[in-house]
């Protein structure tokens, strides 16, 4: 295993997989109800009691990160899901058809690619009803274009490979050539890119919900932390150290894991 | 090349009439009724009717939006539903302001991604070349509004040295914080592509011959190697540059800047239709000029792509 030699990676790899623990056991190991108000504990500072402090409505920050980690993973985890499969399938229609109904998805791809990402994500989220479904929907339309590309790209060169004439002569049908010889060629590249993007969507995600355009309150994300801590940033700057750590700890982390898997799968692809 | 510069012209207008599509339509699709948001919900009937009348929301969706692309090509973006104003002034007047954080953010990130890359390629094997790819690393995976927030306690609340927020008629201080936020992304980007370009020149036999004329280590990285590396580097400087035209909605918000991000932001919070539509517009027209451009630089920087394109 290349991964327990790189000290980096192996690291990344255990904060993420501890990131993952945390947020799917968030209800058995948080010290306090993320969403208990208590009144006669506002603002205290890092402590025993509350490790990371209290914030403006007395309740503590450790708590709502470790709830905070559920939504920050599974949007930005879904998005991932989505948007891959969305541009996966586009780009796989694109490249190995071609014509017109690659000029026509080519087109929807340079239409999405001239928006500024972050305000379409922002347009998206403001126009639907608030909340975490508004925010993976968002994710999701702006990110399938760039993945689209990706893949038409690599179908076209896949298409061009002597296997995948081998396999028309063989009498396979279209359908037949690129479902079973093109797409598990050009999954593991889907993979890797997708895998990168993953630390992109978490930031996304934190992003919009600090617009408080994300999963509405009470519901604790990360971002919308942030963003009540920033009244406070001088007499409680814990409020925004510590959920703006959790974010950095985990995009660093899945960043770094994404590298190793690309550089792992296809050095070919090393930025 | 100007054949191709005109094709690339041309391409642009289905592009341009598809973002315009794609906005109205999203816009029009939209619950939430702006007539009713302007005079609240429990105005009665007819002055709500009226206001729509003014706005000319009681017409069919496609005369609308025919009607707003006349708008549009004579350079009229509309008003906007809540102080009046022709949104093609304002946003000449944010502009500015957007252009001037974004071509200081471009500059602290050029400047500090190339030499950090430049340092992680040059010593990768080192401690100096690892901790340089380190902080590139945590460059990208930064929250920007998060740091944008730190730099502020920091430097600004607790050591006094910078202003925290404001525009500060202009004086030059009040750039430094939001610019450094703004870059910090596209500085680690930018020092990421120039370590691997960086690794690639250097173990090209020119570079191999330089030495061997016996020039110094640091004419052959910094005549030799880095030059030719920076290909790539121009590209990535111009995307950016061109993503922060559209202003940059988070780092303005934090720091109080008033650009075209925050004017975005605010028309969106506010439902304000043709405000959304006209930075939306004038943000990917921006956006798809600049790439434009560095299409065209390349091809004057890198000979090779001119002629694989005439051929």
């Amino acid at each position: 295993m290349r991964i327990v030699k790189d000290k980096i990676a192996l690291s990344a790899a255990v904060f993420a997989s501890g990131i993952i623990l945390v947020a799917i056991m968030a209800p058995l190991i948080s010290p306090y109800d993320p969403l208990s108000i208590d009144l006669d504990s506002l603002r205290m500072p890092p402590s025993l009691q509350h490790l990371f402090g209290t914030d403006n409505k007395g309740r503590d920050v450790l708590s709502r990160i470790m709830y905070g980690a559920r939504v920050s993973l599974s949007v930005a985890v879904i998005a991932t899901v989505v948007s891959m499969s969305i541009g996966l399938s586009l780009g796989l229609l694109s490249g190995y058809l071609g014509g017109k109904v690659d000029a026509v998805i080519t087109m929807l791809i340079d239409i999405v690619m001239a928006f500024p990402s972050l305000l379409l994500a922002i347009g998206i989220s403001a126009v639907l009803p608030p909340g975490l479904y508004t925010v993976i929907i968002a994710l999701g339309v702006v990110g399938w274009a760039s993945f689209a590309r990706l893949m038409r790209g690599t179908v076209l060169t896949i298409k061009g490979l002597p296997y995948v004439e081998s396999a028309r002569a063989l009498g396979c049908s279209g359908y037949r050539v690129a479902l079973w010889h093109i797409l598990p060629n050009a999954l593991p590249i889907a993979i890797v890119v997708a895998s990168l993007r993953i630390g992109g969507f978490i930031l996304a995600e934190a992003s919009l919900s600090f617009l408080g355009l994300g999963a509405q309150p009470p519901m604790p994300t990360w971002g919308s932390m942030i963003s009540s801590g920033r009244g406070y940033i001088l007499s409680a700057p814990w409020m925004v150290i510590a959920p703006g750590l959790a974010i950095a700890i985990t995009t660093v982390s899945f960043n770094i894991l994404g590298d190793h898997l690309r550089d792992a799968m296809d050095p070919n692809l090393r930025v | 090349m100007h054949a191709y510069i005109l094709k690339r012209l041309l391409l642009f207008i289905p592009t341009l009439l598809g973002v315009t599509i794609v906005t109205f339509f999203l816009m029009k699709a939209v619950p939430g009724d702006p007539a009713a948001g302007m005079v609240g919900e429990r105005a009665p009937k007819e002055v709500v009717e009226r206001i729509k009348r003014d706005l000319g929301e009681d017409r069919p969706v496609i005369i609308q939006y025919i009607g707003y692309l006349g708008l549009i090509l004579k350079g009229e973006l509309g008003r906007s539903y809540y102080t009046d104003r022709a949104i093609a002034e304002d946003i000449l007047e944010k502009l500015p302001n957007t252009f001037k954080l974004a071509l200081a953010a471009t500059l602290f990130a050029t400047i500090a991604g190339i030499i950090l890359g430049v340092v992680s390629a040059v010593f990768r094997d080192s401690f100096l070349g690892k901790t340089a790819s380190l902080i590139a690393l945590w460059g990208i995976s930064l929250p920007v509004f998060w740091v944008g927030l730190i730099l502020m306690l920091v430097f600004a609340l607790i050591l006094h040295w910078l202003p925290p927020s404001g525009m500060g008629g202009g004086a030059l201080i009040y750039l430094v914080l939001p610019a450094s936020t703004l870059g910090i992304h596209s500085a680690a980007y930018i020092s990421r592509i120039t370590r691997s370009s960086m690794l690639e020149v250097l173990s090209k036999p020119y570079i191999e011959t330089a030495r061997a004329k016996g020039l110094s280590e640091f004419s052959v990285i910094m005549k030799h190697a880095l030059r030719n590396a920076l290909i790539p580097i121009v590209t990535l400087i111009g995307i950016d540059f061109g993503s922060y035209l559209n202003g940059s909605v988070l780092t303005e918000t934090i720091f109080g800047w008033d650009g075209m991000g925050r004017y975005a932001l605010d028309g969106i919070m506010k439902r304000d239709y043709p405000v959304i539509m006209g930075t939306v517009l004038v943000g990917a027209v921006v956006f798809v000029a600049i790439n434009l451009l560095v299409d065209l630089s390349y091809s004057y920087l890198d000979p090779r792509i001119r002629t694989e394109r005439k051929g």
